[in-house]
């Protein structure tokens, strides 16, 4: 095992790590709290757009910094994806995607995050998420053998 | 606590958030989106697998790290019935995949390298989002 794949691992964990931090912080994991945020004509709770301001605030200018350099520390490129498409299925994705985080209150991130708390809906939550990810790469790969879809953020 | 306390540590945790995407990218090249990285945990390549299992077991193990560090215990309220969180799920499972990412591939990732793409991906859910909490908590009054 080479020096860098350890290396990636370990950066990766710390990521997650740190990410979760952030999402624990912030309150993002609070789905009662991210369903105020979506609720514009209610008791509208704006805070979290701050969670996104921090985050791209920070974000861009790293990235802008990190990009100068030629390669990533523990691997040999940064992979950016590379479509440009706005089309429907990037529209109906985020449509599908948007419907489910309402109703739950939960996106990816904080529903792993939240897992470990043992609470009930959100640990059906993950598992049919998990499910659902894995039922429509599972018909991708089969139906498109050729193509990469290595595009996804 | 004040009123500004939410907005700060909203603001802290984004900063934190932004900071742990621009490790991913710096140390491993990698776009921090969460569900492209669990997307591709299904190609079972061992150079693939490995760095996406860690991240996912960070930010599984973040709670244990926050209470931890600050001695405090975490605590959510229970916001769906498990009907809905199944429903729930499975949208989110399928639509991350279809759209090619979530609010963190999108939202954070995208809209910093200012993809035109990610900043309508993420306009389109939050207003799908903002139409499905307006008819469940005001309409039909099923959700919290």
């Amino acid at each position: 095992m080479s020096t860098s794949y350890t290396m990636q691992v370990l950066s990766a964990a710390g990521a997650g790590l740190l990410f979760g931090q952030g999402l624990i912080i912030s309150r993002m994991i609070d789905p009662i709290k991210v369903m105020d945020f979506l609720d514009f004509t209610g008791n509208w709770d704006a805070s979290l757009a701050f969670v996104m301001l921090g985050a791209i605030i920070v974000t861009s200018v790293g990235y802008r910094i990190l990009f100068k350099s030629e390669r990533p520390l523990f691997a040999d490129l940064f992979r950016l994806p590379v479509s440009k498409d706005i089309d429907f299925k990037l529209l109906s994705g985020a449509v599908l995607f948007g419907v489910g985080w309402g109703l739950a209150g939960l996106c990816p991130g904080p529903a792993l995050v939240n897992f470990s708390l043992g609470i009930s809906s959100v640990l059906l939550f993950v598992i049919s998420m998990v499910m659902g990810i894995n039922g429509y790469r599972l018909i991708q790969s089969l139906s498109t053998q050729s193509k990469s879809p290595s595009d996804t953020q | 606590m004040n009123e500004l306390t939410p907005y700060l540590s909203a603001l802290l945790g984004g900063i934190y958030i932004g900071l742990a995407v621009v490790w991913l990218m710096w140390a491993n090249g990698r776009i921090a989106g969460i569900s492209g990285i669990l997307g591709g945990l299904l190609r079972l390549d061992k150079e693939e697998f490995a760095w996406r299992v860690a991240f996912i077991l960070g930010l599984l193990g973040s709670p244990w790290l926050y209470s931890r560090v600050t001695g405090e215990q975490i605590f959510i309220y229970e916001a769906t019935p498990v009907g809905t969180a199944v429903i729930a799920g499975v949208l989110v499972g399928i639509g991350t995949q279809i759209g090619s990412g979530c609010t963190s591939g999108h939202g954070v990732c995208g809209i910093s390298r200012l993809s035109v793409r990610s900043v309508v991906a993420t306009l389109t859910f939050i207003i799908a989002g903002a139409i499905t909490v307006y008819f469940a908590r005001h309409i039909f009054g099923v959700s919290t």
